[in-house]
């Protein structure tokens, strides 16, 4: 909000001051929204942390129905080393990797290296125990899966899925210029700062519905329960150790999509952006653009209705 | 630059090591398991209503076997009693059928080749992660039951074993009726076409189409048919229920 005014500056700088932009608050983020926001956060959090522990009681990825053991497409492994020391490998197809500290071997409890696939810093429960990671994975998993529906059903209703994510033909005629934005780290801090552009738009509806019902189905392709009514999933994706593979890889895109999130909150204003999920409430620059009279005195609540992103 | 990567690796681990740590605190205690496994109950009968019992575990081709068949757990039991029995090639084995049952009686593997056999080419799914493809021959278990007749008070079928885990603590599972009915569950005397080797159970072990290995109870001794499983072993079940792993283990 643009308080200041003329009477505030000082006058005897020695430069021409520029008045400050007006800007104003605008509700973005319903309160819906937001929760379902915050419960996937911790939701997605503990699944990746838990899952990683479950990984580690078998640290080595295959493709088809069964492992081959001799020829993992990913595994983490621990080897002796000179003088009864451990090493650490991480083995990608037939190329190793030494990883000591991090992969394959790192500190256990008693702060002596330990074999184990990730680290104790990145799982949950930190020391190795299978069984209480399971039920932190299936419990988190209901959350995400129940809080994902919700969003689903909610953004369909109140069509922001259909006005604020389906992209637009203008949106991929401007996908060059969104692109070198985003290279350039140039964010819109106006009215435009409210629609989401192309890339996020793409992003968002990848990460839903591609990452988000992905990781679902290929989680519950390696249920032995579940695979007998769903056997042509499991054939098509490769059999089911190609599930688990996939629902791994899906794990980490998840993790890049966070990183890259994080850091474009980061950069186009850290703050409001946190308010925005926070409270509802996102600062733009510029003046509320003055529609006809009669709508404005009216129903002044259809403006803020029609810049909320929900 | 070092120093500021430095800074952030120590953030970063920093920020996840609090974050496990107070998971760990709930993980240790009381309330915080018996919360989280309210989602088992949850995955049992969602899944059960997803995929009907009759529903079958997919079958596989003899090209699809897997090379080798991962043994794992107990692949020596050190009993007396087995080692006997493995001293003269199991001909001695009887597998005893006991609790809740009309004719309970003593079964050796050729009393059970006479009844309602099967053979499958299914998929082993550890709870640790991996997989492997066997065939199985074995006696379907719902033969033997309607063989020594099923007290209708009878809710469960519970395995005991002869190998023990941990120097003296007998392994053991338990499987619901419905499971114990299902057409692929088996009880296994051959493995590839072969006798079943001692690794993988000799000579008799349990095969469930639908659920995790740890439910495929190895080294048969017998089978009661019991109302509650409540003062066996701990009490949940199985010797892996008992140390925290799902009763129901369909996921």
């Amino acid at each position: 909000m643009n308080t200041q005014t003329i009477s505030d500056l000082d006058v005897t700088a020695p430069f021409v001051v520029q008045p400050k932009p007006k800007s104003r608050l605008v509700y973005r983020h319903s309160i819906p929204i937001r929760l379902m926001h915050w419960i996937n956060v911790i939701a997605l959090s503990l699944m990746f942390f838990s899952g990683l522990q479950i990984f580690n009681a078998h640290p080595s990825l295959a493709w088809g129905n069964y492992n081959n053991p001799d020829k993992p497409l990913l595994s983490l492994e621990a080897r002796d080393g000179p003088n009864g020391s451990l090493i650490g490998i991480t083995r990608i197809g037939n190329r190793d990797f030494t990883t000591t500290g991090f992969l394959g071997v790192s500190k256990g409890a008693d702060g002596q290296p330990t074999p184990r696939g990730f680290p104790s810093w990145l799982t949950v429960p930190g020391p190795g125990w299978l069984s209480m990671a399971r039920r932190w994975h299936f419990f988190f998993a209901w959350v995400f899966v129940l809080n994902g529906i919700c969003y689903v059903g909610y953004s369909l209703a109140k069509k922001h899925l259909q006005r604020d994510m389906w992209p637009t033909r203008s949106d991929w005629r401007g996908i060059g210029r969104s692109i070198a934005d985003h290279v350039r780290f140039k964010h819109p801090h106006g009215e435009e700062a409210l629609r989401y552009n192309i890339l996020q738009r793409l992003a968002y509806l990848i990460v839903i519905f591609v990452f988000g019902v992905g990781i679902v189905l290929m989680g519950l392709a390696m249920s032995p329960r579940m695979d007998s009514v769903m056997k042509p999933v499991v054939e098509f994706v490769g059999g089911r150790q190609a599930a688990r593979t996939i629902h791994f890889v899906i794990a980490w895109a998840f993790v890049a999509f966070v990183l890259i999130h994080v850091f474009e909150v980061l950069i186009s204003g850290v703050f409001n952006q946190l308010r925005g999920m926070i409270t509802g409430y996102y600062k733009i620059d510029g003046e509320r653009p003055k529609p006809p009279e009669v709508v404005a005195t009216t129903v002044p609540i259809t403006q803020a209705e029609e810049n909320t992103h929900d | 630059m070092t120093d500021r990567r430095s800074f952030l690796r120590m953030a970063i681990m920093g920020a996840a090591g609090l974050l496990v740590a107070g998971c760990d605190q709930i993980s240790q205690s009381s309330w915080g398991p018996k919360v989280l496994s309210k989602a088992e109950g949850l995955n049992r009968r969602v899944q059960a209503l997803l995929a009907p019992s009759s529903a079958m575990a997919q079958e596989y081709t003899e090209a699809d076997i897997s090379p080798t068949f991962h043994p794992n757990g107990t692949t020596m039991p050190d009993t007396d009693e087995y080692q006997t029995l493995m001293a003269n090639n199991f001909k001695d084995y009887t597998l005893k059928v006991t609790g809740l049952v009309g004719k309970p009686g003593e079964f050796s593997i050729d009393d059970l080749k006479k009844l309602d056999n099967r053979t499958q080419i299914t998929r082993h799914d550890c709870v640790e992660g991996w997989s492997a493809i066997g065939k199985w021959q074995g006696t379907q278990l719902s033969a033997l039951l309607n063989h020594v007749g099923v007290d209708p008070k009878a809710r469960f079928v519970v395995f005991h074993c002869l190998d023990n885990m941990d120097e003296d603590t007998p392994y053991y599972e338990s499987l619901s009726m419905e499971e114990a009915h299902h057409p692929q569950t088996l009880l296994a005397f051959d493995l590839n076409d072969k006798p079943l080797p001692v690794p993988n159970g000799a000579p008799l072990r349990l095969r469930v189409g639908r659920q995790l290995g740890y439910k495929q109870a190895k080294y048969l001794g017998s089978i009661e048919l019991v109302e509650s499983f409540a003062k066996i072993g701990s009490g949940s079940g199985g010797y892996w229920e008992d140390q925290g792993y799902e009763w129901y283990a369909g996921i």
